[in-house]
């Protein structure tokens, strides 16, 4: 809960008189405070530089190292100050968060040392307010990744393999990192100077050589040395598919292995030499086969593995690709409005190239980047007019907007990696807030249920409630005088929706009787809900379910001495505490929930997560004095 | 073309509307306000000096411009109940302690308030709590009023209660209200019924004692 609102916690709790007029029920006693009221100033020596403040302003976050006790262990006597080991400029900003309530990053200090400062004044850097969140967790990152990257080299080059791995995975290592053996780095560079040598294989075979002795016609080298160049393309190709079922072999997960980029590489790079060597000698297939030649250049991807940047490069590309495809789909939409009116233009005349308005995108496309190839001109006037329009307006379209685009590319990247960045952070603020919210509900049921709503003598209590603070003490009782003047307890959300599935069940109807106490409760609201409440912390589920239930009416009134038999063997512990606690004041009938024959609650109940929830209330209300819980069945 | 237009001038539209709130918050923070001295106030509340230097250094810390408006106020209270929806209750709270009705509670009324609720006469505190379900300030309470301030009060327990909130509760729990306090039966309270009726209940004044302790 925000500290700040310690303050007002005084308030909250004199404006609960307004309810007292509307409680069925008498207000519980408030818990005795006994710390002595007067603000008293304290003095903090960090590292030579003092501090003073208020006890209060220490006390608004008992859950840190100054709010809570802890600090005793720093209490010099001599001096009756508080003495700190540590840095006086962080420690600054660490008092401001008790005074303010809101944390803030100073930003020219290192992270780490914030952080480690943090943890030992035991502050969550989640406080951080907003202004300086973002900054914080952007350094944070930067120095994880940098530590990452560091001890990731580190771990590549140095870690030496585990003993006892098998060969595979001693491949696998080999091949992504090949600085770990020299093996491997052998094989890097054999592999690396055959993607050349086939790259630069595929480039000249295709240059004209001098023809051979006898003929005019110039050929070119690869239909020379038809040999020569086949001989290398299978050397290359044999090393090639050797790497490629190398690494099938020594992956650790051959399916992720054969759907990753480098690999559908790597096939496309070898696949066309063995598709030519299957396919016959036919010239009307050999046509097909020439094309896929082509696919050989994507050999020159595998440079990629050999090559960070351009890995680097196509991470890229693939990031932007959104960003890309609007531009395209922008200047396609100029391009097919202009080669529309082009074509319809030059329609008149005479053996024009404007065949079609495809054939006109050609035009087009030539025109708007510029580059007028002067292949397709228009002849008609119109035509030229809508021409230069068009290739003015492609001025326009396209080297105006480049920059543009490539600076909103770059704006638009960040701002949506802080628009996720916030929405992340939003998210685990409002997860964060959730969680507090249920923390201190299930504070208070807590609470509740280590029986912190008797009144007892300072020895006699439990120890787990002697460790909170005296504001949640007060926060709870202002709670619990709540839950008294609505006559209705606070539940969580397990039980209330166990609770409303049984109520689904089916039920008998029953004769039910409304009997009332000499509070005048009234018990017309819920009858029947009493009725099945009854049934449910009675017996257990199954019998529930199966209709088992006696009809009862019984009004018994629990003495102390009475209350723990029945329930002691549920929690021993909270026996203790009823042993010990002595005035009970009971002005009222309590009735305790009539056990069919079945089932007794002495028996072990079955421990199913929502009925301790259910018997935990039940408990509370039995042990609180002036509690009315009626139950007919 | 026409859509690169188009996104440009998207981007221009989204600026606008939080330049307006900040100017809005920065008008709001310009207001301060200063309370009267500490001896005029220990002069009109049951406060020693120390209790009111406590109380304005709390009140200061959280609202340094001096006063709190309702939002805040809301927000605060909802802090306490994190199970259920304040907001209603801490409304009607905030009009019985906005006894200017400005819309802001400065710290005099704050510390007014406070010192009736603690540290006032039983009649005094019963007043205030007339005043608190008194919403139209006529004098009064009638019934609808008070079904608002109880579905209120029923608000802020939220909606996992044992037993389950199934029927009108709020409206039953005003019947049993109406019944101990009307006398004459004629659907209102006054102030008067109010308070004899209240004086009557002793385990109401026992548990008034309770609060008092507080500061």
């Amino acid at each position: 809960m925000a500290a700040g609102v310690a303050t007002w916690l005084p308030f909250a709790r004199a404006a609960a008189v307004g309810w007292l007029p509307l409680a069925k029920q008498n207000m519980p006693k408030p818990p005795v405070d006994k710390k002595t009221r007067s603000d008293e100033m304290l003095f903090v020596n960090v590292s030579g530089l003092r501090f003073q403040t208020w006890k209060n302003t220490l006390d608004r976050y008992p859950d840190t190292l100054l709010g809570s006790s802890e600090k005793e262990f720093f209490y010099n006597e001599d001096t009756q100050e508080y003495f700190f080991d540590r840095d006086p400029e962080m420690f600054r900003h660490i008092l401001n968060f008790y005074r303010t309530g809101k944390l803030h990053y100073p930003r020219h200090e290192c992270i780490q040392a914030f952080d480690e400062e943090l943890a030992f004044f035991g502050i969550v850097p989640e406080i951080i307010g907003d202004c300086c969140m973002e900054e914080y967790r952007d350094r944070k990152k930067e120095n994880q990744e940098r530590l990452a990257e560091d001890t990731e080299a580190e771990m590549a080059t140095d870690t030496p393999l585990p003993p006892n791995s098998t060969s595979r995975e001693r491949l696998w290592r080999a091949f992504e990192n090949p600085h770990t053996s020299t093996m491997a780095l052998v094989f890097y560079y054999v592999t690396g100077f055959f993607i050349a040598v086939s790259v630069i294989a595929n480039i000249v075979e295709t240059v004209p050589c001098r023809p051979p002795k006898g003929s005019k016609k110039d050929l070119p080298c690869g239909e020379k040395y038809s040999l020569a160049f086949f001989c290398m393309d299978t050397a290359c190709v044999l090393i090639f598919t050797f790497e490629y079922l190398m690494r099938l072999f020594a992956a650790p997960s051959r399916c992720k292995f054969m759907r990753s980029v480098m690999s559908v590489i790597d096939v496309v790079a070898i696949m066309p030499y063995y598709i030519g060597l299957v396919m016959p000698e036919n010239e009307d297939v050999s046509g097909a086969f020439v094309t896929l030649r082509v696919f050989r250049v994507f050999r020159i991807f595998k440079f990629s593995r050999h090559s960070q940047g351009l890995r680097i490069l196509g991470y890229t590309l693939k990031s932007c690709a959104s960003e890309l495809g609007f531009l395209l789909f922008s200047l396609t939409m100029a391009i097919i409005i202009f080669a529309t009116v082009m074509f319809y233009a030059e329609k008149g005349t005479k053996g024009t190239n404007f065949t079609s308005i495809p054939a006109a995108f050609w035009y087009t496309i030539v025109t708007m980047t510029t580059l007028g190839y002067g292949d397709m001109v228009p002849n008609t006037i119109a035509g030229k007019i809508f021409g230069s329009i068009c290739s003015l307006s492609g001025v326009l379209v396209i080297a105006l907007p480049v920059p543009v685009i490539v600076s909103n590319f770059s704006r638009i990247y960040h701002q949506n990696q802080r628009a996720d960045k916030m929405r992340a952070q939003q998210k685990v603020r409002l997860a964060r807030i959730r969680l507090a919210k249920k923390g201190t509900t299930n504070a208070f049921l807590q609470y509740k249920e280590d029986g912190g709503l008797q009144i007892c003598d300072g020895d006699s209590t439990a120890v787990c409630l002697k460790n909170r603070s005296s504001f949640e003490h007060q926060h709870h009782h202002l709670l619990h005088c709540l839950e008294k003047t609505t006559n209705h307890e606070f539940t969580d959300e397990m039980t209330y929706s166990e609770m409303c599935m049984t109520e689904s069940v089916g039920y008998r109807t029953s004769r039910s009787t409304s009997l009332s106490s000499q509070q005048g409760v009234s018990t017309s609201c819920c009858p029947r809900r009493a009725k099945r409440r009854a049934i449910r912390l009675a017996n257990s589920t199954v019998s529930v379910s199966r209709g088992s239930v006696q009809e009862l009416d019984t009004l018994q009134v629990q003495k102390s001495s009475a209350g723990p038999q029945s329930r002691s063997s549920l929690n021993a512990r909270t026996e203790e505490l009823k042993l010990n606690c002595e005035d009970r004041d009971f002005t009222a009938a309590i009735i305790s929930i009539p056990t069919p024959p079945a089932n007794t609650p002495d028996e072990s109940l079955p421990s199913s997560p929502a009925i301790p929830g259910i018997l935990r209330n039940s408990r509370s209300s039995t042990y609180t004095h002036e509690t009315v819980k009626i139950s007919s069945l | 073309m026409g859509a690169v237009v188009g996104t440009l001038t998207m981007q221009t539209k989204q600026s606008r509307p939080s330049k307006d709130k900040v100017d809005d918050e920065l008008e709001m923070t310009m207001v301060c306000h200063r309370p009267e001295g500490l001896d005029q106030l220990e002069a009109q509340t049951n406060f020693s000096k120390q209790e009111l230097q406590v109380l304005y250094r709390g009140f200061k810390n959280e609202c340094p411009s001096g006063v709190v408006n309702e939002e805040t106020f809301k927000h605060i209270y909802a802090q306490f109940f994190p199970h259920g929806d304040a907001s209603t209750y801490a409304h009607y709270l905030f009009n019985a302690f906005d006894t200017t009705n400005n819309g802001s509670i400065k710290f005099e009324e704050f510390v007014m308030g406070l010192s009736t609720l603690l540290r006032g006469t039983v009649r005094e505190k019963l007043e205030w709590t007339f005043h608190l379900y008194d919403i139209n300030r006529d004098g009064y309470i009638n019934k609808e009023e008070m079904t608002e301030i109880v579905r209120a009060i029923y608000d802020m327990m939220g909606k996992y209660t044992y037993p389950a909130l199934k029927g009108d509760v709020p409206k039953q729990h005003v019947d049993a209200f109406f019944q101990k306090m009307d006398k004459n039966k004629d659907g209102i309270v006054t102030l008067e019924e109010f308070i004899t009726a209240c004086q009557e209940d002793e385990n109401m004044m026992r548990s008034m004692q309770l609060f008092e302790n507080v500061m």
